[in-house]
């Protein structure tokens, strides 16, 4: 084991890609001699060259269109988009062609494409640049899509989206770049796609969330457990395949649920967890299922207004003490 | 107009040959708009008439490993280059024999086989994925060339402009085809793009060569593709073609296309491209009467054939639904 940042794991996998398969290329804005917008591809086309890391204009319907075609004919490209804020610039090309062309082409072609993107809130960079679309794009039958919370996360599921043959979206979190966390020496380390991570156990209370929101449920579970309160948290890790059983069965424990997503909540992704708990666990629950969400604003630039528009430690916990408590 | 030693490479067989073909797709148009009319195709359904002469003069100058992706207007081209007829009718019909299992429809022909890469319905998505095979060929040091149409209304789209600037800046070995016929669905292309008279010279703004073309001239097509296949093939970097054409029928069989002048129509009734390419034939002496009532007839039994084919074709199998979402895993929401 040994610890390193968020951004270096995804540094390192995306060299491994490079270094192992001939057909992967990497290309987005500012990937190359400037080092990605958040300092990712540092180097990368010093030892790579530029056959390798390009760098495309800023045009982010043929940075996903031109990786769906060249995937088509049989390149392994990952491609990146800054934000998931621009990734709607692309959307023709995740949702109507990336997604369907393997079904409409009735299997004959596969699309192995990995958008890598950055979601997230908390940043101060205003409404346009905080948004957290993941879960639309889950909403899609074709896509993958993964949500690392962790370091080692980050390699484990890079690494086994490198061994699919679909279109993944690919969603690091802007404000996680800088953790640090434990990661596994060993090379052939792999967390599955669709399979949850149980962060801690609890009789009393489910926290489910996924990417930041996982670690901010984690640590609302450490002052909740300074209180009696013991929580099973629970990070998804990949909201498509969904693993809504260890879910569904860590509801079934606790009696409780208690679902923490950084987007607004009406339409949000949470609304299909609540969906499936009720479906496969309503005899089991004590209390409605809850949720902590984003507001329902466009995110506020200025700081305090943005901290009182996402979810943190303190809000879970007092959601989580409502829900267990009756208040 | 060329003359038939202006073509010495192509043999009696060859120019009979694209003859056929642009009968064959003629008629297998006319028999998809029957079977509409039958219910027997549903959605929508974009007939090629009027355009025949721009699939097989190009798609003919290709080679068997260079790709073709193209519009939802895509019959045409998937017949020229070698697709079934019965899988073709099949696949508008929606049954398991068509050449995606029916998962596609008319919009959305493919064939891994052909390099076939596909007809894409929202329009000027294509361009990008075109931009892309071509940048897989160039990265594995290859020689094909991506062959991508499109209709003048892609030109307004953003898509295009993205592929055509990452095209001429990547030098890649693509060429952007333009089927110039006037409208995008109902809409002229005079009210709505300012280029419209001079359409290949948008390409200027990418530094691209750019070529015009009488589309409904099958040999004018054919000669100016075999010089900007060599050209592209040799590295020369994307070209960009605008074909002036008709769709002879409205945008697609539900549109009676009554926004159309009736001179306009008329013109263009007479630029037909099947009899123009036969009274050539006939004129140049190359072709008698009787080489085309032979081909005439057997393309009415092969039409006749491909329509028995797709409708005594079975359905996809009720547990086909969930087929072919992903490669690796069963989809999500399967019922238990």
């Amino acid at each position: 084991m040994s610890v390193i940042t968020y951004r270096d794991a995804v540094s390192s996998v995306l060299r491994e890609a490079l270094d192992e398969d001939e057909r992967v290329f990497l290309m987005g804005e500012d990937i190359g001699p400037y080092g990605g917008a958040f300092a990712v591809t540092k180097g990368f086309t010093e030892r790579y060259g530029k056959k390798r890391i390009k760098d495309s204009p800023l045009a982010e319907s043929v940075i996903v269109g031109a990786g769906v075609g060249a995937a088509m004919a049989g390149l392994r490209p990952v491609v990146e988009l800054m934000t998931i804020n621009f990734s709607l610039l692309a959307m023709d090309q995740i949702v109507n062609h990336a997604a369907k062309i393997r079904y409409m082409s009735g299997g004959q072609f596969s699309i192995p494409l990995i958008i890598r993107t950055v979601t997230g809130a908390g940043a101060s960079v205003g409404a346009t640049h905080s948004q957290s679309f993941e879960g639309m794009y889950a909403s899609i039958p074709g896509l993958t899509v993964v949500t690392p919370a962790t370091p080692s996360d980050v390699i484990g599921l890079f690494r086994s989206c490198r061994e699919l043959n679909d279109p993944v979206m690919f969603v690091e979190h802007i404000l996680l770049y800088g953790t640090r966390g434990d990661v596994p020496s060993v090379g052939d380390y792999r967390v599955p796609i669709g399979k949850a991570d149980v962060r801690r156990t609890g009789k009393d209370i489910t926290l489910c969330g996924y990417s930041r929101m996982a670690n901010v449920a984690e640590q609302a579970a450490g002052i909740l457990a300074q209180e009696g309160i013991e929580a099973d948290v629970i990070d998804l890790r990949t909201l498509r395949p969904l693993d809504s059983e260890t879910l569904v069965n860590s509801v079934k424990k606790t009696h409780r649920a208690l679902m923490v997503e950084e987007t607004t909540r009406i339409g949000g992704f949470a609304g299909e967890l609540v969906s499936q708990i009720q479906e496969d666990a309503f005899d089991y629950l004590d209390a409605p299922i809850a949720r902590v969400a984003g507001a329902e604003v466009p995110m506020p630039y200025s700081y305090p207004l943005e901290m009182a528009a996402i979810p943190s430690a303190d809000s879970v916990v007092a959601a989580a003490r409502k829900l267990v408590n009756g208040r | 107009m060329l003359k038939a030693a202006d073509v010495p490479d192509l043999t009696k067989d060859d120019l009979l040959g694209y003859y056929r073909q642009m009968k064959l797709i003629r008629e297998f148009e006319r028999e998809s708009e029957r079977q509409y009319t039958r219910g027997n195709i549903k959605g929508f359904l974009h007939v090629y008439n009027g355009e025949e002469a721009i699939a097989v003069g190009a798609i003919n100058t290709l080679r068997e490993d260079d790709y073709i992706v193209t519009h939802y207007r895509d019959h045409g081209q998937a017949l020229a280059r070698g697709m079934g007829s019965k899988e073709v009718m099949a696949e508008l019909m929606g049954k398991a024999t068509g050449c995606s299992n029916g998962k596609g429809g008319s919009m959305h022909l493919f064939s891994d086989e052909l390099n076939f890469m596909g007809g894409y319905a929202i329009v000027g998505g294509q361009l990008c994925i075109a931009a892309g095979i071509a940048l897989a060929v160039q990265y594995r040091g290859d020689d094909q060339v991506v062959l991508c149409f499109f209709g003048d209304g892609a030109v307004n789209e953003g898509e295009f402009h993205e592929a055509m600037n990452l095209a001429a800046i990547w030098n890649l070995p693509v060429i952007f085809f333009c089927e110039h016929n006037l409208y995008g669905m109902g809409a002229s292309s005079k009210e709505t793009l300012v280029m419209w008279d001079s359409l290949h010279e948008m390409a200027a703004a990418y530094g691209m060569d750019r070529y015009e073309v009488d589309g409904n001239d099958v040999l004018e097509v054919r000669d100016l593709m075999k010089k900007i296949n060599a050209d592209v093939r040799s590295g020369k970097g994307p070209a960009f073609v605008v074909a002036r054409t008709y769709r002879l029928r409205g945008h697609s069989v539900a549109d009676p296309a009554n926004y159309r002048p009736d001179d306009e129509v008329e013109y263009w009734e007479a630029q037909d491209p099947i009899p123009r390419f036969r009274d050539w034939l006939t004129d140049e002496g190359i072709a008698t009467i009787e080489d085309f009532d032979e081909i005439d007839s057997s393309v009415e039994v092969e039409i006749v054939a491909a329509a028995e084919f797709g409708e005594s074709s079975p359905w996809p199998a009720p547990e086909a639904l969930y087929d072919a979402v992903y490669t690796d895993r069963p989809t999500e929401g399967i019922p238990t």
